[in-house]
């Protein structure tokens, strides 16, 4: 039997690719960094599930990872259409352009 | 049956109207009257079945229906007619009709819709005068306020779309809270009995502490007071009235306001009686000083529809006075009043509308001298003017005097303040008379006469105005039973009518 | 013939309906006719009632048409008692209504407003004739108002000057004032005695008062603020002057004859409250001297002869309200008969006057129309000589005598006020000859514009034989003893006080026509034989004070502007925008501050709102752990 990684190892990689990602999202302004940040924190949601499914020795953790990944695709072609569409609007890919929601 | 006619015919043929607009404006108004007509066929259908009842015991109603509706939670379709409402439905129908005249040449635009809207309230107003279910009696309250809304906001004046959110805002925070006190209501009874249910006879008399009692009267009283308006409450009302189309106004004035008064008779008198026995003298107060304040402001309005809409206010206090008096004689004024108000100041509207339809303005300094071009015009209007300072001969003395009449023996200082308004009604009625009907002609301003349609219009209110003046006496049977009642759950100020009947 | 009472006043409101509906499409003599004819017929109607009444001993008859409301214990009803009070007023109403309608047939002839004026002057008469006759005092309250309606609209008639509707308003507003007191009247004798029933109010009035029991003191004196109101007596006399604004037989049926004395019919009618409250009574005849003198002294200044005859009503009728205070209750009402001829007799006098010097009121502008109007002069002498009560010959005389010997005897009476009645005996016979001298002696000064025709001659005529004969009705027991008028009134009011007749009597006679004539001489002296030393005694200084003083009506006008105009004006301006709207505004106000800061939060860049989020996390996350 392998000797198992504990628990909060995988946690704390998991937190800290999120924050990772998260930073990542609020300090960059091009848009596709951004959505490329997105998919780093869902990665690292998705590592949380598969080390708790580990954890409890449950099949869930890693099925939901595959509904994460499935997901991911299906987020990152919505938003690139997104940003194509900004792009044809705005012809930047500066985020902060984008705040015509200003109140 | 015919109740449930009463509501639905509107509501289609609203329906209709709205779908038949097209290239031809007319065939909406037709629709409209024809409609409002085949509702007068079944007022007088009541009326007659009334007369043939007027034996029947004061606790049994002239026409009932009542169907399960959500039966889960008590609610059921109950409506019931008794003389009270059968008053006010034909008072609705009457200014219904004379609303849909007097838009005749008015609205042009989106007619259709227009008549869907006024039809719409019109039904409202008939399912609130109606229903039995205080859930219903919610709904239909809600269903006169969202077309109202449309019709001061589409085709009101030029600050339509404040006035329309302030009367939307003001009378539904009122709601609001009225609607709180039905569930409060409704759980206090099914609490204590087991049995929850809406209906409103059912809940007549459920026992509960004075001071939740008094909470929930609040509630409802605040929603009432709202409408009515009672004094603190009353700054929707000139805006409201001022931007509103003539027919909007015409309902505002002779219905809407209504709905208060009935709301009171109703069901705050008979369900919260020690509660209402409580703060009857700080709402005689209130609605003193109304009478004062309005008649004040009135005065000092420059603008004649808003000049008209401050008199509402005074009016309203005497009848909020006649209602908390409670003796039978000031809450026959009060009915007398709440009739004889909607016709005058509905009449008086109209002048103005048809005045601004002439000249463009509403604004007082503009006008003058009217009786030299348009005496049809003055003498019709000043006859109402004289009705709305309550010269004895019309309904509105009947209704002035019998209310200070009742309320004197209950609480005299408020009657005399209350009799002040005598005085200041005549000042800002003359001061009508003076800047629109009399002084010179004015040579830049073209004011034909009134068309055969508004002078037919004028005459039929005229005939309701001095009929009810001289010959009270019907409306005064009809509602008997009903106040007889109220006076007897509002067990106070017993008139010295004991000592003997007059002649 | 009974059964037609109701037709007395139904027939004017008749014509009245005819000429407002259809008034604008018919003839000028047509509207005549109406006009004048249902008066007419209410005049005769009247005197086959009256010989009827007499004829049955005088019993009261009541007539019921319908009921008008009843409700809850209290009831009223539309319907007429005819007894002796009201056959008088019906009397005087409709006989010298009908002549002043007459009249006006050829005075408003070239008016554009002939149906109109019709049309309000039929509207009056029937407004007045249910007044007298309504059995309940809600039913008379009806008739009040609408007479007092008929004034405002007639005082207006000529309303494109904005003078004239402000004239009006005042009237309506003043009267309104005292009207607003008689109802809250109505309301406490409501309230306590369970009755507005006239007859029955009285009889339980005087079965449940003890005499000057509060009630009753407030009772009577809430009819009385109505009473002055109407009757122009102070404190609410000012509206009267101004009255005069409105077309001249105007001012001689309503603002002479018949409606300013409704204040007297009204405390003559409730007698029985007012004796019950000697107080209040006494208020009534110290209200009556006062005002009796001061409109005597305003009177005496005036140049506009119709205000002139203003005055002198409401002088007039302060000498009804001194006979009232005193018990003299026939006395009140048979002042008020002559007075009602020779008064209406003056203003139309005046009216052709007016009218033949091309709408000058100004007497002192007139002059000499003595030659130029012999008929005018003549009657208007005659009413003159009757309102200054000319001893034995004049109908003033009898009534003003029986007023002046009652204010002396009565028990309630007393010296000062007979000497008021005395005084003010003097200034009548003043001021009333030095109008006469003033417009119809001396130099023609303005050329005559119109002669007087045939309708406008006849009531002259008719209302100066009046002047002449209608006193002798009651002739005092000194001499010839034949009270006619009381007699006829005893089924109504109790006796007045029996007469100490004999010395006494026949000596304050004397002295009061002794001033009469006197106050007659001394005009003659002041305006035909010296009028030099007259206008420069006017022109003095402290004298030229007094007049300025007098002419003002004693200054009233400017102190109720100061009072109530003023404030009312002045507080209506400040509230004008609605100071209670304005606290709804800071609930908007501040709700919309409010916005204002939270919209700065949503800048629209979405990472901000990423940062927002994650902060939220960190903070929610924080408290639950904290509390966990």
């Amino acid at each position: 039997m392998m000797a198992t990684v504990p628990m909060e190892h995988g946690l704390i990689l998991a937190a800290l690719i999120f924050a990772l990602g998260f930073v990542g999202v609020l300090v960059r302004r091009n848009i596709v960094f951004m959505l490329m940040s997105i998919e780093i924190m869902l990665n690292a949601v998705g590592i949380a599930f598969v080390v708790a499914g580990a954890r409890w020795g449950q099949p869930d953790g890693q099925i939901m990872f595959i509904f994460i990944l499935t997901m991911a695709a299906a987020e990152v072609s919505v938003g690139l259409a997104l940003v194509i569409q900004l792009y044809h609007n705005l012809k930047t890919l500066d985020a902060d352009a984008a705040n015509s929601m200003k109140g | 049956m015919i109740l449930l006619l009463l509501i639905i015919i509107p509501l289609i043929g609203g329906l209709a109207a709205w779908l038949s607009d097209g290239k031809n404006n007319t065939l909406p108004r037709w629709i409209a009257l024809g409609t409002l007509m085949l509702d007068l066929v079944l007022v007088l259908l009541l009326w007659k079945e009334h007369a043939a009842a007027v034996s029947l015991l004061p606790d049994t109603w002239l026409v009932e229906i009542q169907h399960a509706w959500i039966p889960q939670l008590g609610i059921s379709f109950h409506l019931a007619l008794d003389g009270l409402s059968l008053i006010l439905v034909s008072l609705t129908i009457f200014l219904g009709i004379l609303s849909v005249l007097c838009s005749w040449t008015e609205i042009s635009e989106r007619v259709g819709s227009f008549h869907l809207n006024l039809l719409f309230i019109l039904a409202g107003i008939l399912g609130v005068f109606l229903s039995l279910d205080l859930f219903l009696f919610y709904f239909f309250w809600e269903l006169m306020l969202v077309p109202m809304y449309f019709l001061i906001n589409l085709w009101g004046h030029e600050n339509r779309v404040y006035a329309s959110y302030k009367f939307f805002i003001f009378t539904q925070a009122g709601g609001l809270l009225m609607l709180l006190s039905i569930l409060g209501l409704y759980f206090i009874h099914g609490k204590s009995t087991g049995f929850y249910t809406f209906d409103y006879p059912l809940l007549l008399g459920t026992a509960m502490s004075p001071s939740a009692s008094l909470w929930l009267m609040l509630g409802f009283f605040i929603a009432f007071a709202v409408k009515l308006p009672m004094l603190p409450f009353q700054p929707w009302l000139p805006d409201a009235h001022t931007e509103a189309p003539t027919a909007g106004s015409v309902i505002l004035a002779g219905l809407l306001l209504k709905t208060g008064a009935y709301g009171l008779l109703r069901f705050v008198l008979p369900l919260f009686p020690d509660a209402v026995h409580m703060v009857a003298p700080i709402v005689m107060g209130l609605a003193v000083a109304g009478i004062v304040y309005g008649a004040v402001l009135a005065f000092s309005q420059t603008d004649l529809k808003r000049l008209v809409a401050y008199t509402s206010v005074s009016h309203m206090g005497f009848v909020l006075l006649g209602i908390f008096a409670g003796t039978t004689v000031a809450l026959s004024g009060a009915v007398i009043l709440i009739v004889a108000h909607g016709v005058t100041t509905g009449a008086l509207f109209m002048l103005v509308g048809m005045i601004q339809e002439r000249i463009h303005t509403r604004d007082l300094g503009s006008m003058g001298g009217f009786w030299t071009t348009a005496p049809r015009l003055s003498s019709m209007g000043l006859l109402f003017v004289l009705a709305s300072l309550g010269l004895p001969g019309t309904a509105n003395f009947i209704g002035e005097f019998l209310v200070l009449l009742g309320a004197f023996p209950v609480n005299s200082t408020m009657t005399v303040i209350g009799a002040l308004g005598l005085v200041l009604s005549a000042v800002y009625s003359l001061r009508i008379a003076q800047r629109v009907f009399h002084g010179t002609t004015r040579a830049d301003i073209r004011m034909p006469d009134l068309s055969v349609r508004e002078t037919g219009m004028m005459a039929i209110m005229i005939i309701a105005v001095l009929w009810i003046g001289l010959f009270p006496q019907t409306i005064l049977d009809t509602a008997k039973p009903v106040l007889n009642e109220l006076e007897c759950c509002s067990n106070h100020g017993e008139p010295i009518s004991a000592k003997g009947g007059g002649q | 013939m009974h059964n037609y009472l109701f037709l007395i006043p139904a027939l004017p409101f008749a014509g009245f309906l005819i000429l407002a509906l259809a008034g604008r499409r018919l003839s000028k003599t047509t509207v005549a006719l109406v006009g004048a004819g249902s008066v007419g017929l209410s005049a005769l109607l009247t005197m086959i009632m009256a010989i009827e009444f007499i004829g049955s001993q005088g019993e009261t008859f009541t007539q019921t048409l319908w009921t008008w409301m009843k409700v809850g214990g209290f009831s009223a009803s539309i319907s007429f008692t005819l007894d002796a009070l009201s056959l008088v007023m019906l009397f005087v109403i409709t006989f010298v209504g009908f002549l002043i309608h007459i009249y006006s047939t050829e005075f408003m002839q070239n008016d554009e407003g002939y149906s109109r004026f019709f049309a309000y002057m039929n509207l009056f008469v029937g407004s007045m004739l249910t007044l007298v006759l309504a059995d309940n005092l809600l039913l008379l309250y009806l008739g009040w108002e609408g007479v007092g309606l008929c004034s405002y609209l007639l005082i207006g008639f000529w309303y494109k000057d904005p003078a004239n509707g402000a004239a009006a308003r005042k009237a309506f507003i003043v009267t309104r004032i005292g009207d607003t007191s008689m109802a809250i009247g109505l309301f406490l004798l409501y309230a306590n005695l369970g009755t507005l029933h006239i007859q029955e109010l009285m009889h339980r009035a005087s079965a449940e008062w003890q005499i000057g029991s509060p009630l009753a003191l407030a009772a009577a004196a809430l009819l009385l603020g109505g009473a002055v109101g109407k009757s122009a007596q102070l404190p609410l006399q000012t509206w009267l002057p101004d009255a005069m604004a409105g077309p001249t037989p105007v001012s001689a049926l309503i603002h002479a004859a018949t409606m300013v004395t409704a204040g007297v019919y009204l405390i003559a009618r409730t007698h029985v409250l007012f004796t019950l409250a000697p107080i209040v009574q006494t208020a009534v005849a110290v209200i009556g001297a006062a005002t009796l003198l001061l409109a005597g002294f305003s009177a005496l200044t005036q140049k506009d002869i119709k205000r002139v005859l203003a005055y002198s009503t409401i002088s007039q009728i302060g000498y009804m309200f001194l006979a009232l205070g005193v018990g003299a209750w026939s006395a009140a009402m048979f002042h008020f008969m002559t007075h009602a001829f020779f008064k209406a007799l003056l203003f139309l006098g005046a009216g052709v006057v007016i009218l033949a010097q091309h709408e000058e009121h100004d007497m002192f502008k007139m002059g000499g129309l003595r030659k130029r109007l012999p008929i005018v002069f003549w009657t208007f002498l005659l009413g003159s000589a009757s309102l200054s009560a000319l001893p034995l010959v004049t109908a003033g005389f009898y009534s003003k005598d029986l007023i002046l010997w009652q204010a002396w005897s009565s028990p309630t009476g007393g010296l000062w006020l007979w000497l008021a009645g005395l005084l003010g005996a003097f200034i009548t016979s003043l001021y009333t000859f030095r109008m006469v001298f003033v417009t119809f002696f001396g130099k023609e000064k303005i050329a005559l514009s119109m002669k007087p025709g045939r309708r406008m001659v006849l009531p002259l005529i008719v209302l100066a034989l009046l002047s002449i004969v209608g006193g002798f009705v009651e002739l005092p027991e000194t001499l010839g003893n034949l009270p006619l008028f009381s007699s006829f009134m005893s089924g109504v009011f109790p006796a007045s006080s029996e007469h100490a007749a004999g010395t006494m009597e026949q000596l304050l006679q004397i002295v009061a026509s002794l001033v009469a004539v006197s106050g007659i001489g001394f005009a003659y002296i002041l305006y035909i034989r010296k009028p030099a030393f007259t206008e420069k005694f006017a022109a003095a200084r402290p004298v030229e004070a007094l007049r300025r003083f007098w002419l003002s009506g004693w200054g009233f006008d400017s102190l109720y502007d100061a009072l109530f105009v003023k404030p009312f004006i002045s507080i209506a301006r400040i509230i004008k925008h609605d100071p209670i709207d304005s606290g709804y505004d800071g609930i908007v106000t501040m709700n919309t501050a409010l916005h204002r800061v939270l919209s700065k939060t949503q800048t629209g860049s979405i990472r901000w709102y990423a940062a927002g989020i994650a902060i939220g996390v960190v903070v929610f996350l924080g408290i639950v752990i904290i509390l966990s």
